[in-house]
């Protein structure tokens, strides 16, 4: 057996989510390097695209922001802004999104605009970027973070990017094209959705995690799943992958 | 045609640039007019209305300066890195001034500059639904769709008065070669009223002629047309140098007091006549390192009978 990193476990859980032949919208850090591992592993037709409007890039270093210079050389395709929201999005061609934030609630909704009210808040916190035109409109959404109480709160501080909002019922109202959120991977285990209520559920704990230690560490009562699975441990074949990607271990 | 849009950065500035403009640096993460944004800082300009989708460092250096009485965004953070530390400042605790924020998405902003480029009166876009943002910004506001009855948001266009657009080569009157990373170039351009392009070379019009689809902005939009290599450190221009990840990194340093970061703007930016001075102070080592590898496209046939 190999051993690895929490971050590590989390990109090759991440990793084994994306399909061959679907197109991915990639973020910086830890989604890059899922990405960049699902096509080396079994998605060699992984279509990477960023929302700085590169498309099938094929960076050969890890990149420190979505715009750059790396994600341009190679490419299939370099597009405006508006267009890569406009046609790539909106127009429906983007399987998987990759989300962060600084706080995910029971839904799925995500905040990275504010800690505390909007107008005095406790800490300003970058803001939507693309993640709400990206919850809105991909297929999937994917959610990697680190298990933290304070990630993971019961309702967000303030809604950027819609998951189901206050179940699926009140989210179908809302008429979304996007699929809606799909799974949150973290260093505990991996949570999906209940089909009906669009609830966050335990499906899976990575190795030697108990589900108390999950519920620990999430501030309301867990949902989990009628059969909770235990995530296969990484590879050998997929640390070395991942670690050709990124040497220098970011 | 009209003639002597060549001029220095000083004049450009100074000709189109006023006090409560509201002004957009135009360039997603690549060619981002770093040099167009000193010297605004240089010729003191107040109360400006900072559109940016990604204020990045250039605006964060506009703010701490005291240009900036509002700043119009999409994403207000230092990307990879983490916070813009002036903006927070700024809109947290009023140093040196208070500044309101507009806020949107990246669709929001990319939508307005589009609606302002084209002259829509404003633009459906398939976002916004289910956040917080709309009930914080009167702007984004929905309509009913006049063919399914579905309510849809909708954002106004934007029409800044001055935008500097950075671009790899144009000619003397401004017809623009761009590649790599597009962003929100042509759509700043054509919303603009008055759009100052600055270039890593001027060409001539030969050269831009036998290339046209690579013409991003044509001359007719341009009102000034300034030279100026390296306009963009730290930010890059792709086939010229590279993003200064190293630098984006250190302003987080740079800029964790305000009296710091005024120590680096008066090294940086005030205490240099111009961006050829900016360029001499950077270590040959420094620019050695940010030279790209080359990689040439192949040449296209463009002929016809």
């Amino acid at each position: 057996m190999v051993d690895y990193s929490s971050s590590e476990l989390m990109v090759v859980v991440a990793a084994r989510e994306l399909k061959d032949y679907e197109s991915v919208l990639v973020g910086v850090g830890i989604p890059n390097l899922a990405a960049n591992l699902a096509k080396k592993l079994q998605a060699p037709h992984l279509n990477m695209v960023y929302e700085s409007g590169a498309v099938g890039s094929n960076p050969t270093r890890m990149p420190l922001s979505i715009g750059d210079p790396c994600l341009v050389t190679g490419a299939k395709s370099i597009c405006s802004m508006y267009e890569q929201f406009a046609y790539y999005l909106q127009g429906g061609r983007i399987d998987v999104g990759f989300l962060g934030g600084a706080q995910i609630d029971k839904y799925g909704n995500i905040n990275s605009t504010v800690i505390g009210g909007y107008k005095a808040p406790k800490v300003r916190l970058p803001g939507s970027g693309g993640a709400c035109d990206i919850a809105s409109n991909v297929k999937k959404i994917i959610v990697i973070t680190p298990h933290e109480k304070r990630r993971f709160v019961e309702k967000v501080d303030f809604l950027t990017s819609p998951g189901f909002i206050e179940g699926k019922d009140k989210w179908r109202l809302l008429k979304l094209q996007g699929g809606g959120p799909y799974a949150v991977i973290t260093n505990l285990g991996t949570l999906k959705f209940d089909d009906a209520t669009g609830e966050m559920t335990v499906v899976s704990l990575h190795p030697g995690v108990t589900m108390e230690k999950v519920q620990e560490n999430t501030p309301w009562k867990l949902k989990v799943a009628d059969k909770l699975e235990q995530t296969q441990a990484p590879s050998e074949r997929e640390i070395m992958a991942l670690r050709a990607l990124d040497p220098d271990r970011t | 045609m009209e003639a002597g849009k060549l001029t220095t950065m000083k004049e450009a500035v100074s000709r189109f640039v006023k006090d409560g403009d509201t002004v957009y640096l135009a360039g997603f993460t690549h060619m981002i007019p770093f040099a167009a944004g000193h010297e605004i800082m240089r010729q003191k300009r107040k109360d400006l209305t900072l559109a940016r989708a990604t204020p990045d460092i250039v605006y964060d250096q506009m703010i701490a300066a005291g240009c900036c009485k509002k700043v119009v965004f999409s994403y207000a953070g230092n990307p990879g890195v983490g916070s813009l530390r002036c903006f927070r400042r700024a809109f947290e605790k009023g140093l040196p001034n208070r500044i309101e924020i507009e806020e949107y998405s990246h669709f929001g902003m990319s939508g307005r500059l589009f609606a302002g480029a084209t002259n829509m009166p404003f633009l459906p876009i398939r976002t916004n639904t289910g956040s917080d943002l709309p009930p914080q910004n009167p702007n984004i506001r929905t309509v009913k769709d006049p063919y399914t009855g579905d309510e849809i948001s909708v954002v106004p266009p934007l029409k800044p008065d001055v935008a500097v657009v950075h671009v790899q080569r144009c000619d003397a009157n401004g017809n623009s070669h761009v590649w790599g990373i597009i962003g929100e170039q042509k759509d700043t351009a054509f919303a603009s009223k008055k759009v100052i392009v600055t270039a890593e070379e001027i060409v001539d019009e030969s050269l831009i002629r036998s290339d046209p689809n690579r013409t991003l902005i044509p001359d007719f939009v341009v009102h000034a047309v300034v030279h100026e290599p390296w306009a963009c450190h730290p930010s890059y221009v792709q086939g010229y140098y590279d993003r200064d990840n190293d630098f984006y990194m250190e302003w987080d340093e740079i800029t964790k007091e305000h009296e710091s970061t005024m120590r680096w703007m008066d090294e940086w930016v005030f205490g240099v006549e111009d961006r050829q001075q900016y360029v001499k102070k950077m270590t040959t080592e420094k620019i050695l390192k940010l030279l790209p590898k080359a990689a040439y496209s192949s040449p296209v046939n463009y002929g016809s009978v």
